[in-house]
């Protein structure tokens, strides 16, 4: 079997073996994703319920396990309902451009040393960029639905969108001030050492504003007045139904688990150890290998996004204004300031 | 041909191709859309030529915020097409004029007295080390750094600017300041008063 695979596969030209490589990769990328998606929809309605003392979904598979799947299911059997004078073309493609994104940005996530699938020297740029696309999803659905309710999510969603964007790039800005480098592995290996050597001590307001940042990024609670039940019923997807309307909530939390490893990444020192530099415990957690403390870590973050939404109330629109431009903004011009002094200055412990 | 110029073949097709939905489009979201398509595209012919930080920087800043803010005022404008499209017949010689000299000037520029494969070789191929930003950074605070401080300081008058028109203080709205909320206590807002209870006998 081995051989006979062996031989079939010497015969397949060179560029063809690069590109299925590849395609295999992004496939062991995507659908471990996607799976975590699934299940982050779980956790989420377990872990709120269980804060809001009730038991969360329980009923489908042994204790509620096979849930995710159901709803799947039952979301893709469910017919695309197309209003009456929207456009067509552009309604069936908002929900792709709001996806891709998500999903792409996945290309530079270096999930321990080497396991990378595209280790280019721009990687924390590109992702910058690549999570400034997604809003497009969101704009074109409201406009694209042509319903008041949708356009006026879609507006507040963009506006939202594009002024925590500024606070988000400073954040990522002080980052990679202090690691000297674009390269997300690079800016792991600038944090060796120890847990007080990650990023986020020297730079924990930006770490603070950028993970604030981030929960206004991807519309979650209490930055969600994009899909503000109370306000305008589901804000932006108000009129998709069955599978279009899914693969929006697959976006957001793909987003979700993006901005969580990014976090965990840029502050956390993503794959190492946190019992690194300590005598008797480094060793004794050796035999972890290293993606299961990046996983934790994102998964940390992950927790505290749903901890969010079941701890806040909404903000008021023109609070979430405010907190944006005139809080996050001055402070994190400040730190860039005070962290570039302290690479200048080549203070002990994170910059020498 | 070779499978980059196929690659860059695709994204000049579809640049030119947007571009030019983008002034025939009758709708204007689609046209704005459509240059969202060409930005991008062009990104990735920047990206073949090996300018990864230009490239990334264009979706970053021309897709990712001006275009958002240009849709947004598409969008929420209602912009009646007929009567932009009024009077067309008679610009058009004008416009004509304006094309054909543009092709003119163009054509004496880059006539093949001046470029072409023979006269500018192409440029040559970096390792993989080679990193772009850092080439960009380098070059911008030392050899340009004037016109990049003066750029900036322009960009910054500009911010200012147009700050400065949106501000006008209307004496009816009503507004809360958080800080003076923030800083309430309990006894600013709460007299407990001992009453005596009421009994019906």
């Amino acid at each position: 079997m081995l051989e006979m695979f062996q031989t079939v596969w010497a015969i397949v030209p060179m560029s063809l073996q690069t590109l299925i490589v590849i395609l295999l990769k992004i496939v062991a990328i995507v659908a471990p994703l996607m799976l975590c998606v699934a299940y982050l929809t779980f956790a989420e309605r377990k872990i709120i319920g269980h804060m809001q003392v009730r038991m969360g979904p329980t009923r489908v598979g042994p204790r509620g396990w096979l849930q995710p799947i159901a709803d799947a299911l039952k979301l893709l059997m469910k017919e695309i309902v197309i209003p009456s004078g929207s456009s067509k073309g552009l309604f069936l493609i908002a929900p792709m451009l709001s996806l891709a994104p998500a999903l792409a940005a996945w290309a530079a996530i270096p999930f321990q040393d080497g396991l990378v699938l595209a280790d280019i020297n721009a990687g924390l740029l590109y992702i910058l960029a690549l999570t400034s696309v997604g809003v497009y999803g969101v704009i074109i659905a409201g406009w694209a639905s042509n319903s008041k309710y949708a356009f006026l999510g879609a507006m507040r969603s963009a506006a939202q969108i594009v002024s925590y964007e500024i606070a988000m790039g400073f954040a990522l800005v002080g980052v990679l001030i202090a690691a000297g480098s674009l390269n997300l592995g690079d800016i792991v290996r600038a944090q060796e050492g120890s847990l007080v050597h990650w990023f986020w001590l020297p730079l924990f307001p930006l770490f603070i504003i950028y993970f604030i940042a981030g929960l206004a990024e991807t519309n979650r609670a209490p930055f969600d007045v994009a899909e503000g039940e109370s306000e305008i019923v589901a804000g932006f997807h108000v009129e998709y139904s069955g599978m279009a309307f899914a693969i929006f909530f697959l976006a957001e939390y793909a987003n979700m688990i993006l901005i969580a490893a990014l976090a965990a990444i840029m502050f956390l020192g993503g794959w190492l150890s946190p019992f690194q530099g300590i005598p008797v415990l480094e060793g004794a957690f050796e035999w972890v290998p290293p993606i299961v403390w990046f996983l934790a870590k994102t998964s940390l973050f992950l927790f505290c996004f749903l901890w969010f939404r079941a701890t806040f109330p909404r903000y008021r629109y023109d609070q979430i204004m405010r907190l944006g431009w005139k809080v996050f903004i001055p402070i994190t011009i400040a730190w860039l300031m005070l962290v570039g002094l302290a690479v200048v200055l080549e203070l002990p412990w994170w910059f020498d | 041909m070779t499978f980059e110029l196929f690659i860059f073949y695709v994204f000049a097709t579809v640049t030119v191709a947007s571009a030019v939905v983008v002034i025939s489009s009758r709708n204007p979201v689609y046209s704005a859309l459509a240059l969202v398509l060409t930005f991008f595209s062009c990104s990735g012919i920047w990206m073949l030529a090996e300018a990864e930080f230009l490239a990334i920087v264009l979706v970053l800043v021309y897709v990712g915020a001006v275009m958002v803010l240009f849709l947004f005022v598409v969008m929420m404008l209602d912009i009646n097409i007929a009567v932009l499209s009024q009077g067309f017949m008679s610009y058009l010689p004008v416009g004509v004029g304006v094309a054909l000299a543009v092709v003119a000037e163009m054509a004496l520029l880059v006539g093949s007295k001046y470029f072409g494969a023979d006269i500018i070789p192409p440029p040559e191929r970096h390792v993989a080390e080679y990193n772009n930003t850092a080439e960009l950074g380098n070059v911008l605070y030392t050899v340009h750094m004037y016109a990049f401080e003066i750029a900036s300081v322009i960009l910054l008058v500009a911010i200012i600017a147009a700050i400065v028109l949106t501000l006008r203080k209307r004496p009816l709205t009503r507004y809360q300041s958080p800080e003076k909320q923030v800083a309430v206590r309990r006894e600013d807002r709460i007299r407990v008063i001992n009453m005596k209870a009421e009994t019906e006998e």
